[in-house]
């Protein structure tokens, strides 16, 4: 078995084999299992990044073995510099969120941790797969797992919000497999990616092509104005939930503009490319306002989110290296940091209930260790240099400034919006004198919390202050991403 | 470069202050469990500042007798597209100066520290955060490149928003802290801009790979304008400047920063932090002095603030605040040098600026410690007696804020004045205006408040809520709350060091830094254009023969009348000022809403954009996107299979019905039509 597919499967394998086995009595050995095999999918991707080759931009780790004959449809694996980090953070937020579920889920145990692997296993075979059903069938199957944890696990509003998160990015994929559908007889009835990424279309064809990825991607990241549903979702997923979902589900959809739309209708990209600008910008600036007036925490940082993502976008449609390489750090980061906004508010959320801002204030006064890791995570979310939060929105600003100075001015103001929304919440939940009992009987963050939000930090900072490594794997393969797009296929 | 500089040595400057920083964070808080003390936390981190500060001295000696120079990357962080991006130092004459300055104002300041917040809980926290603040200061110090430059810009704001929101339970600090972080962020928004534009357009972001192709940048406009983009870049880069340096309008923060404790006022906020934008301009000369008209801009923004900031310092009663509306009036001085091409001058006012204001502030501290936290001026009165060497210190700061002949301050200020008076750039009439009234207005509000607070009657027993005023430090000795006492030997020996610099560095050093070549490879000046420093330099004889001619200009008569009609009004006729209030009210409540700017910014400004948040919120996305698109749709696919599952009534005559029709149109098309 190759790496990727041990990458892939030892996270399910480790979640049929909880739900097979986990009783609700067992709830302490399910978790000391799932730890285990979180840590153990995790250990298998190492490898990965410890054999890549940075020097080139081919695929790499590739396996390739017939899956459905009758339609030459592949198991074909292989990650290049564009996918690798994506497994590895994958594989790591996993972790995270098995840690962050110890005590706090006490209801199914094991099909909570089992749904969070078999998720980290989907979603890696999301940024492996090299044949365009397989890589369908896995972005699909993600939405089972996920659909599941906001559905059973979720806030009093979760039925609502698991339908909405399920058709609202369930419509968005329908019209990408009606396009990966047009691509496999246009091609001659192959469904190998490289194949496509070769393939001669009409402009017409591209075009129709770009806008029916764009439906199932754009949802998926989310890009205004298809980002409604993530707020909503996010407020009624349980902790884990939003942060798998803010971490890793959020960067499929950026992927796959990588992926698909732009090496396979490059034109139509390029000709397109003013209307994601625009959108992209949309999102930094109207969603930050909106963020601004949020009263809801897990709101506020879910806006937050669709306006970091708004620069992921930018800096892909700007079509130089540092934007394409910026979005790609800032989904990393946005990662980590999105991950660790969203289980701070869960450490206090499990213990007063409530993600309304008016129900905090003065935390730091009972919390002051939590709040030190707030702080911190609070301005990597507003971009300081030192964490990991600047280095994508840094070189995507850049890249944006070389491209057009307005089209920079209007990223920039993310400086200040994001300053705004962030700091105003913290100075509200953590600053000024203690406002009620709940918060006067708090309690600090405990080891396990503690460590969860150590890692986090740590990985943040790194990021931070040394960001060549993150940018050295990427650099091959976004080159020849841009010189291929840079080629007509007409 | 000379062999006497190495990174390794280098290295440890910045280095061992974060160490102090590192280990009384997280050891001595709450974060590690308390694991050391206090003792243990100031000792680590003074002598992280100690090592910091003598390795700064050891430096500026290389770089002063020897000519050394260093310029080197010490590691890549990272390379896209083929713009290099990378950490590294850049020494010379410029950044040896600013090392020393701030290694020992930091110094002097974590002595001081000991004693102004000995009673204070989060003693370890405020050690942890001083040494932060100047690793952050000294990587932006010693940058070679604008990556760093801006890690270090943005990490200073970081940690004055730490230290203004020190006392976290003070609900007018943590409403400071974040005001100050947010005006910052608008002044970075442009700073990025402007580092944006040189990265794009000169692909680089090191110093002196960039001025080495200012050349190039000057000839080209911005795209689809037709501005010159070396302007745009300067003005950019300006902005940045303007919220770190507090720039009028960007000033607001400033004020309000003194909910901080009193060390850090002395520290960031007089004079380290808000030097940086100052710095900075003069770091990058070689771009400045390629735009007339971006110095133009920095001439009158730094003449507004001179001249109407040091208005606001005549009316405040808050000791602090009259000290920082005098950092902010001084700082539009040294803005006023960097428009007049002078950029040595104002860099010589920085470093003279830095050691008297940071003694006027840890003063002004240690007055407050004597009188119990006190800090309202109009409730003191009288304290020389009591705090014979706190007194002397801040006459002596006094005198060289306001200019006298041989002080420290008389060299920076009048050689400010003396170039603004020989530029010609647009607007320079103006700066020439505001930099001769603000000397008369400088000397009135300092020796205002040095008055009310050394001479004159002794009022600290009137104070109507003298035993509310309390902060969150809780002090102890409350034997008797009237009396004044003379602080302990830790802070009145940092003042006092401080007093010696601020008396004699001006007379030591304006011959090097200003007309030797001291600065001769950090800061460029097209002398044809931009002659100020030219003219300057041929009217120069000497320290000496410039305090005894300084004794016979106008400058030095405007601080005479200044402080003769400070005492006329705070000693004499103390009836007076209350009168001339009730004549100028309307002026007065100019003067005391601070130009209405905070009722703008928080009212039009702040409340605007939260409006517009919501609107946005409530109207696109909750009532179009979500209302008409997202659930309309599912409404309209509702209301069509509702209408159509009415068609599947189960009633048998309806399908009968259907059917006989259905035959009858079959039959009618078959039989009569075909």
């Amino acid at each position: 078995m190759g790496l990727l597919s041990l990458a892939i499967w030892t996270p399910i394998a480790f979640g049929l084999i909880l739900l097979a086995l986990g009783r609700e009595e067992q709830a302490r050995a399910v978790r000391w299992l799932a730890l285990a095999g979180a840590v153990i999918s995790f250990l298998v991707t190492l490898p990965l990044y410890a054999q890549f080759d940075t020097s080139t931009h081919a695929m790499q780790f590739v396996e390739n073995a017939a899956w459905i004959d009758r339609f030459n449809v592949k198991y074909h694996l292989g990650v290049d510099g564009i996918s690798l980090w994506f497994v590895l953070l994958t594989a790591f937020m996993t972790v995270i969120v098995v840690i962050a579920g110890w005590e706090v889920i006490t209801r199914r145990v094991n099909q909570y941790m089992a749904a969070f692997l078999i998720l980290s296993g989907l979603m890696i075979g999301v940024f492996s797969a090299l044949d365009g059903l397989l890589f369908y069938v896995f972005f699909e199957a993600t939405l089972i797992p996920m659909y599941l944890i906001i559905g059973i696990w979720g806030g009093p509003n979760k039925i609502y919000a698991a339908f909405k998160f399920f058709l609202y990015t369930l419509l968005g994929s329908l019209l990408m497999l009606v396009a990966l559908i047009f691509l496999y007889t246009k091609s001659g009835g192959s469904f190998d990616l490289a194949t496509w990424h070769a393939l001669r279309l009409d402009s017409s064809s591209q075009t129709l092509l770009f806008f029916a990825f764009f439906a199932a991607f754009a949802v998926k990241v989310p890009m205004w104005p298809v980002h409604t549903w993530l707020p909503d979702v996010h407020v009624e997923a349980p902790t884990g939930g939003s942060a798998v979902l803010a971490a890793i589900m959020l960067k499929l959809g950026a992927y796959g503009f990588l992926r698909f739309s732009l090496p396979i209708a490059p034109d139509a990209a390029h000709e397109w490319a003013w209307l994601m600008i625009a959108l992209s910008l949309t999102a930094v600036v109207y969603v930050g306002l909106v963020a601004m007036v949020q009263e809801d925490m897990k709101k506020l940082v879910a806006y937050s989110s669709v306006a970091h993502m708004g620069f992921v976008t930018l800096g892909f449609f700007i079509f130089i290296d540092l934007g394409m390489s910026g979005g790609l750090v800032q989904m990393i980061a946005h990662g980590f940091v999105s991950g660790a906004m969203f289980l701070s508010i869960g450490v206090l959320y499990d213990r007063v209930h409530s993600r309304e801002i008016a129900s905090y204030g003065g935390v730091v006064n009972t919390m002051p260790k939590f709040a030190a890791f707030s702080l911190f995570f609070a301005m990597a979310n507003c971009g300081l240099p030192g964490t990991a939060g600047f280095v994508g929105e840094w070189m995507v600003i850049l890249a944006a400034i070389k491209f057009n100075f307005w089209v920079g001015f209007a990223a920039a103001t993310a400086l200040i919006f994001g300053a705004a929304y962030t700091l105003w919440m913290f100075k509200r939940v953590y600053l000024g004198p203690v406002v009620n009992d709940d918060v006067k009987n708090l309690k600090d963050i405990d080891a396990r919390e503690f460590l969860m939000l150590a890692l986090l930090a740590a990985a943040i900072l790194w990021m931070g202050v040394y960001p060549k490594p993150v940018t050295d794997v990427m650099d091959a393969s976004v080159t020849q991403l841009l010189k291929h797009v840079a080629i007509s296929k007409l | 470069m000379s062999q006497t500089l190495s990174a390794s040595t280098l290295l440890w400057v910045p280095l061992a202050p974060l160490v102090g920083s590192v280990v009384a964070g997280v050891l001595g808080t709450q974060f590690g469990g308390n694991l050391i003390g206090r003792r243990a936390c100031h000792s680590i981190t003074i002598l992280g500042i100690l090592i910091a500060f003598v390795l700064s001295a050891m430096t500026l000696k290389s770089v002063a007798m020897d000519g050394a120079r260093f310029n080197e990357t010490l590691y890549t962080w990272m390379v896209v597209g083929g713009l290099k991006m990378e950490i590294g130092f850049l020494v010379d004459g410029l950044t040896a100066m600013m090392m020393c300055v701030v290694t020992f104002v930091s110094l002097m300041v974590h002595l001081y520290t000991i004693g102004y917040m000995e009673e204070d809980k989060g003693y370890n926290r405020f050690f942890s955060y001083i040494s932060l603040f100047t690793f952050s200061m000294l990587m932006l110090v010693m940058s070679n490149n604008m990556l760093q430059l801006f890690f270090g810009w943005e990490a200073v704001g970081l940690v004055s928003y730490l230290l203004i929101g020190f006392w976290y339970n003070k609900p007018t600090a943590i409403f400071a802290n974040m005001k100050a972080f947010l005006v910052n962020r608008v002044g970075d928004f442009g700073f990025i801009l402007g580092i944006g534009l040189i990265a794009a357009y000169a692909g680089t972001l090191n110093y002196t790979e960039a001025f080495a192709k200012s050349a190039d940048l000057a000839t080209l406009t911005l795209p689809g304008t037709e501005w010159m983009l070396i302007t745009v870049i300067c003005i950019c880069l300006f902005i940045g400047a303007m919220g770190k340096s507090a720039q009028f309008p960007l000033h607001v923060w400033l004020p309000d920063s003194m909910e901080g404790p009193t060390p850090i006022s002395a520290l960031i906020h007089a004079a380290t932090m808000v030097t940086a934008g100052i710095f900075m301009v003069a770091r990058m000369s070689p771009l400045f002095e390629l735009s007339d008209t971006a110095l133009s801009f920095i001439m009158v923004i730094g003449a507004i603030t001179a001249l109407f900031m040091g208005f606001l310092g005549i009316i405040q009663n808050d000791i602090k605040r009259v000290v920082a509306y005098s950092t902010l009036s001084q700082l539009g001085y040294m803005t006023v040098a960097l428009g007049a091409s002078a950029y040595s001058v104002a860099v010589f006012h920085l470093m003279t600026h830095a050691f008297f204001k940071a003694l006027l502030f840890l003063a002004a501290g240690s007055v407050i410690m004597g009188c119990h936290h006190n800090q309202d001026i109009r409730w003191m009165g009288g304290l020389r007696k009591y705090m014979p060497i706190t007194w002397i210190t801040f006459l002596l700061g006094s005198l060289a804020l306001i200019g006298t002949p041989l002080f420290a301050g008389f060299y920076s200020k009048d050689s400010i004045i003396e170039a603004v008076m020989d530029s010609h750039l647009p607007g320079a009439g103006f700066a020439k205006f505001a930099v001769m009234a603000g000397v008369f207005v400088t000397a009135f509000y300092s020796f205002r408040m040095y008055f009310l607070v050394f001479h004159g009657k002794e009022r600290f027993d009137q104070n109507p809520d003298a035993h509310h005023d309390h902060h969150d430090a809780d002090h102890g000795h409350h034997v008797d709350h009237h009396v004044p006492h003379e602080s302990p030997w830790v802070v009145t020996v940092p003042l006092i060091l401080l007093a010696i610099p601020s008396v004699l560095i001006g007379y030591l050093t304006i011959q090097p830094m200003l007309f030797g070549d001291f600065f001769k490879d950090s800061i460029f000046v097209n002398m044809q254009l931009h002659p100020s420093m030219k003219a300057l330099g041929e009217a120069f004889h000497g320290p000496a023969a410039m305090a005894i001619h300084g004794l016979s200009t106008l400058p030095f008569w405007l601080a005479v009348a200044g402080v003769a009609l400070s005492y006329v009004f705070y000693m004499l006729k103390p009836e007076w000022p209350a009168a001339i209030k009730k004549t100028f009210l309307p002026v007065f409540n100019l003067l005391e809403n601070k130009y209405y700017l905070d009722w703008f910014n928080e009212n039009i400004l702040a409340r605007g954009a939260r409006a517009l948040g919501t609107g946005l919120w409530r109207v696109g996305d909750q009532t179009i996107i979500d209302g008409a698109v997202v659930n309309g749709s599912w409404k309209l696919v509702a209301w069509v299979s509702g209408s159509v599952r009415k068609v599947q009534s189960g009633f048998l005559y309806h399908y009968a019905l259907v059917m006989i029709l259905g035959i009858f149109v079959l039959m009618t098309y078959f039989v009569w039509l075909k």
